[in-house]
């Protein structure tokens, strides 16, 4: 038998794996070990795969993903802090046809603009929101977020979270999955391949849901934050198993318009 | 064809106009003294008469979003409130300027400052025509003195705002939006098509195809020096938006030796006045500008070589008279007079003023 080279695999038929065409060819601007990444390169998987590029409309936040619109191949739009839901109610209702989703993360959309997700969710609007949570404000430097966990350090909460002094943290995904207008709530990670295949799978089910008209589709991907845990990112992952996972359970909490009962 | 005529109140009239004109999309939140937009957007259910969007927002900072989102489509998108909910939607105004879409914003403006009085006044004028929010920019502001013009605006209001991607107001007051008069009603123009909108708004953010780059709506601009090169862009197309599109009316200004300077409310009680001037043999005029940004410098400018003295009269303590002194240039005096807190001037006090502030002063 002849000796395989490395030539004889390098083949296009024997590509298991690539970049989505839904993804631009920039350099993402994310911290190395953060899950945006992975988690933009899901959602232009599922765009790819359902040949969905010319009918989607995007919505970017305020926060680490602001230049989201530099890295996917799509028509999208840079909202004001919180207030991505507004955006995607208008753009939705003018143009029922297409697929609008919002991509937030924790400062946005459970901080600063809980009503515009509230009332966005309340109302039933038939769009999907990628809700990213990894417990901190990234962008401005590892500030305390509304989902920052009890004793969880941050720069404006040095000596970890004081309940009694700053709150608590806001589960928001069990929140929204208590309203009428929301049909589809999970709570997904992109940590590990298992993860991440079952992440897509959320995305794409949350994409696929619009067609059906009956609400919106809330995916929370719990995520790490080297950068504003101050770890690095095997350990930054190894901690939010261990201490985000606890507090923000993995699963659906809402399928088909139905609370999933455990 | 014989002009469709109605009596209605200037809130109505701007509502009307909306779907006359072919809006899109109106987002509101209610508050008094405009909610007449929204319920009579709501009778009226637009969905059916033209297919526009009508939905009431859960405030007035998701109503000003929601207008970003429709904008960012190309779509023609309205709002309307009344000044504590200007002051909400200032982050969106904001956004909407430095992302350069189109839009329309009406403020039927009450007493101020806080929650104020529901009463009407014209204590808006800085931030409708300073910029208002955060930043360096310019709305085109549309000063309407009659429910006529709150008809007539909305879809001058459009225009302007798709000619120039800008947002523009038509700033009223609780009086031109409570008051009814005669207005007469255009004809129903239909809504663009999604290919007629693509063709007008290459910008606009609807999906993309392969055949074109995608479309990024954003105010965002990290590098300072690209942030700098905006900032001049829009310098230069607010300098354009001053050269042409200046809107005043003179009003018996030919023989006048005293001008007085109204908008609004403010110019149809100054009408009166002028009528109890010219009277006692007090040759008056009124200069209306009808735009607030641009405003008509130029003509005051002029004037003030013929005239003796100016007067300003506003629902305020004093915002328009700083663009009239501005204007005249120290060559004639400038004074105000005004009643705030909802409280109207009578056309008697504007004449006390004009007679001891400027013939006597």
């Amino acid at each position: 038998m002849a000796e395989i080279t490395i030539k004889d695999i390098i083949k296009e038929e024997n590509l298991v794996y690539k970049k989505s065409k839904v993804l631009t060819n920039n350099t993402m601007s994310y911290c190395p070990g953060c899950g945006h990444g992975t988690a933009h390169r899901l959602i232009a998987e599922v765009i790819e795969e359902m040949d969905i590029q010319s009918q989607t409309v995007g919505v970017c936040p305020v926060g680490c993903s602001v230049l989201m619109y530099n890295f996917l191949d799509l028509d999208m739009q840079q909202a004001a802090h919180g207030r991505a839901p507004a955006l995607a109610t208008a753009i939705k209702r003018l143009m029922p046809e297409k697929f609008v989703f919002t991509y937030q993360g924790d400062g946005d959309l459970a901080a600063i603009g809980t009503a515009e997700t509230i009332h966005a969710c309340n109302r039933g609007e038939n769009i999907t929101i990628i809700f990213v949570n990894n417990g901190i404000y990234g962008m401005t430097g590892g500030q305390m977020a509304p989902t920052t966990l009890k004793g969880m350090p941050a720069s404006t909460c040095p000596y970890g979270r004081d309940i009694e002094m700053m709150g608590n943290p806001l589960k928001m995904t069990e929140l929204v999955a208590q309203l009428a207008g929301t049909y589809y709530v999970t709570r997904q990670s992109v940590h590990s391949p298992v993860n991440v295949r079952r992440a897509k799978k959320a995305i794409r089910q949350a994409f696929e849901n619009q067609k059906l008209k009956r609400g919106v589709s809330f995916v929370e991907i719990v995520s790490n934050c080297n950068s504003g845990w101050k770890l690095p990112p095997v350990k930054a992952n190894e901690w939010m198993v261990e201490n985000m996972f606890p507090f923000y359970p993995l699963g659906d909490i809402k399928v088909e318009g139905q609370l999933v009962t455990k | 064809m014989e002009k469709e005529l109605r009596l209605m109140k200037g809130n109505e009239a701007v509502a009307e106009a909306a779907i006359r004109s072919g809006a899109d999309a109106y987002f509101g939140y209610p508050i008094t003294p405009q909610s007449e937009v929204i319920e009579y957007l709501m009778a009226q259910e637009p969905h059916k008469r033209t297919g526009m969007v009508v939905l009431q927002a859960e405030s007035e900072v998701a109503a000003i979003n929601m207008i970003y989102g429709a904008a960012a489509c190309g779509k023609m998108a309205m709002t309307s409130s009344s000044s504590p909910g200007i002051s909400l939607k200032q982050e969106g105004i904001s956004y909407i300027a430095g992302a350069e879409l189109p839009c329309l914003i009406m403020n039927c403006v009450r007493g101020g400052p806080g929650l104020g009085t529901i009463q009407p006044a014209q204590s808006d004028y800085f931030q409708s025509t300073k910029g208002g929010g955060h930043g360096d920019y310019r709305l085109v502001v549309l000063a309407p003195a009659s429910v006529q013009e709150m008809y007539d605006f909305v879809e001058i209001g459009f225009d302007l705002s798709f000619k120039y991607r800008n947002p523009v107001m038509i700033l009223a007051d609780g009086i031109i939006g409570q008051m009814m008069e005669k207005v007469e009603i255009g004809p129903q123009k239909e809504r663009r098509t999604m290919e007629q909108l693509i063709k007008q708004c290459p910008w606009a953010t609807v999906g993309k195809p392969a055949t074109r780059e995608r479309n990024i709506i954003t105010s965002l601009d990290l590098v300072a020096s690209r942030q700098e090169a905006f900032n001049l862009k829009l310098v230069k197309k607010y300098e354009e938006i001053k050269e042409k599109e200046v809107r005043f009316e003179l009003i018996n200004c030919d023989d006048a030796e005293y001008i007085i300077v109204a908008y609004g409310s403010s110019a149809r009680l100054s009408m009166k006045a002028m009528d109890l001037l010219r009277a006692k043999g007090i040759k008056t005029g009124i200069v209306r500008p009808i735009t607030l940004f641009p405003f008509p410098s130029k003509v005051l400018f002029d004037l003030a070589d013929r005239v003796k003295g100016f007067l300003t009269v506003e629902m305020s303590t004093g915002q328009m008279v700083e663009d009239v002194r501005l204007a005249v240039q120290f060559k004639k005096p400038v004074e105000h007079y005004g009643r705030v807190g909802g409280v109207i001037p009578s056309p008697e006090e504007i004449v006390n003023a004009l007679e001891q502030k400027i013939i006597g002063g």
